[in-house]
């Protein structure tokens, strides 16, 4: 099957995979398109001109609230998101190396967490806070409310990593003399960086573009998805996609960097 | 710092005596208590919350505490309330079936087909970078595209195949199922990429040297052995659409509605208790398919 002449079958899938990256790729093209809009387009092709007018207009507040606060607001609670779902993956993933009692249950407490809707953690959290006399806010009932979508992912990541991971090098490297730091920070660490930083993707990512979980929990200051959400169903100017072109750039950059840093590690570690 | 220094001490019982160590239990607890305290706080406390909440009363300003089921026969005593969860069940039974047969194809395609590593990583990432952007602006997205004035309309019109714009592309049935198929494929696509990249290259051959023919290789080996991957992309499929009403709401233009759309706007009305009831019911409704789909497959033994 493998050295032969590709068959047709392969052919045939060639084009399916094809169609199916234009499906992905082909909406978010039309939008970044139609984000170039000249001063007197609309909303649908064809295009009246070419100008940067609405993405100028992202910047006057009067056009679309306040952009620039949400953004500083959705970007500082992803790396917050981010930071806790590293550690706390990490720490998690280590537990359940070993047998503890409470272990099963702690894990589809967290496979619950990926499998209960959105909406329903946003109304409990909204609830919860009101009922204790909280006022709720993006850096502190949102924070919570991404956290139960970002670990679950982090905690599998850190799970299947492990379950990969022989000990066969911390028993290396304690034969050689190395402390139990030493053995965690030299040997342990770097083998599961890649994957550490993978973990850091998702949650900044899922927090990022969080909408559901933060409805109920963002407190008085919106976060960049909800702003944007609020923009669907008032804006009625090509301004709507200039933010969405400025916002997926944003998130490539995020994800391009982070992948740089992955493929760059790899190689460092292949070369040692 | 402290527990993790002491991590690693585990193994082969070969714990030294030179220092003070922790017992190893004591050292698992501490590592999960951080994620036990988050999800306590911000996921069983909250769902304990709503369904106590579920029994309270309340008016257009404020809750009383209080046992009542009106809630509950409020919610199941209307048959609006019994359409939408046939709406929204509907709605997972079509993206389950289309996104499971694009996935599986796609993760067929990128695990069998082609033959170097990179190759396969790079194509990978091709598929799960959309799903690292914003769902709100990939929904939009589609706006112009399917929109009356659109491209898929403009073209048609223009190429004299349709004389009047198609209406039913946009704000309907079929966008919300486009678009949700559209945001949700990639949880299907991955998980059965990962066990289809488990199974083991001679079992295809031998299969091969057996006589079996492409088709019966893929219906009575490749299937069979890929049905863990598709068991946990339904869950993660299903749970999604499930719980979705910002599609439902963008794309069907308010005239469908789901159950979490429902909560929504009763949320949105201040009627807390009467929101919560649908969450317990909604909550409900999902664990048992969950569970249900857990019976068949064992995540842990899949990670």
């Amino acid at each position: 099957m493998y050295r032969e002449k590709r068959s047709r079958e392969f052919y045939l899938l060639a084009i399916f995979f094809a169609v199916f990256v234009l499906f992905l790729y082909g909406p978010l093209s039309a939008i970044l398109i139609l984000s170039f809009q000249g001063p007197n387009g609309g909303l649908t092709f064809p295009l009246n001109g070419v100008s940067l007018r609405w993405f100028a207009n992202l910047f006057e507040t009067q056009a679309v609230g306040d952009f620039g606060g949400s953004f500083r607001r959705s970007a500082m609670l992803g790396i917050m998101v981010m930071l806790v779902t590293v550690v706390v993956s990490l720490l998690a993933g280590l537990a359940f190396r070993r047998k503890f009692i409470g272990a099963t249950a702690l894990f589809y407490l967290a496979v619950a967490s990926l499998v209960v809707p959105s909406i329903i953690v946003s109304l409990g959290i909204g609830v919860l806070f009101s009922q204790l006399g909280l006022q709720p806010a993006w850096y502190s009932s949102a924070f919570g409310a991404h956290l139960t979508w970002t670990l679950p992912f982090g905690v599998l990541i850190m799970f299947a990593v492990f379950n990969r991971f022989s000990p066969a090098y911390e028993e290396a490297a304690r034969d050689l003399g190395a402390s139990s730091w030493q053995t965690f920070s030299n040997v342990v660490l770097p083998m599961i960086a890649p994957s550490l930083i993978g973990v850091g993707l998702f949650g900044f990512t899922l927090s990022y573009d969080e909408f559901a979980r933060t409805l109920m929990t963002a407190g008085s200051f919106n976060t960049l998805p909800l702003e944007i959400y609020g923009m669907t169903t008032n804006v009625t100017t090509p301004v709507l996609y200039a933010l969405g072109t400025v916002t997926t750039i944003f998130s490539f950059l995020v994800i391009a960097g982070t992948l740089g840093l992955i493929v760059h590690l790899n190689r460092r570690r292949q070369r040692s | 710092m402290a527990t993790m220094a002491q991590t690693d001490t585990e193994n082969a019982g070969r714990v030294r005596r030179q220092s003070f160590r922790l017992p190893l239990a004591v050292i698992s607890y501490l590592q999960a208590i951080p994620l036990t305290l988050i999800l306590g706080f911000f996921l069983l406390l909250p769902i304990i919350m709503i369904a106590v909440v579920s029994f309270w009363d309340y008016d257009f300003a404020q809750m009383y505490p209080d046992f009542l089921t009106m809630n509950y026969a409020e919610t199941l005593g209307s048959w609006v309330t019994w359409k939408t969860y046939l709406n929204t069940l509907k709605y997972a039974v079509l993206v389950w079936a289309i996104t499971l047969v694009i996935g599986f194809w796609v993760a067929y395609f990128l695990a069998f087909h082609i033959r170097t590593t990179s190759m396969q990583m790079v194509l990978f990432l091709i598929c799960t970078v959309p799903f690292l952007t914003s769902n709100i602006i990939r929904m939009i997205s589609w706006i112009p595209v399917l929109g009356r004035n659109g491209l898929i309309n403009s073209a048609l019109v223009n190429s004299g195949v349709i004389s009047e714009p198609v209406e039913w592309l946009l704000y309907s049935d079929f966008a919300v199922v486009l678009a949700m198929v559209h945001l949700y494929t990639l949880f299907m696509v991955t998980p059965i990429f990962n066990t289809l990249m488990r199974i083991d290259k001679s079992l295809v051959e031998a299969a091969r040297d057996a006589g079996a023919s492409s088709w019966q290789v893929l219906s009575n080996v490749i299937i069979p052995l890929a049905k863990p991957g598709m068991a946990i992309g339904t869950i993660f499929v299903v749970t999604l659409v499930m719980a979705d009403f910002s599609t439902v709401q963008v794309m069907s233009g308010g005239q469908s509605a789901s159950v979490a759309l429902m909560m929504k706007n009763q949320m949105s009305l201040l009627q807390y208790p009467a929101a919560a009831a649908n969450a317990v019911v909604l909550l409900v409704l999902v664990l048992l398919m969950v569970a249900g789909i857990l019976r068949i497959v064992d995540i842990r033994k899949e990670l």
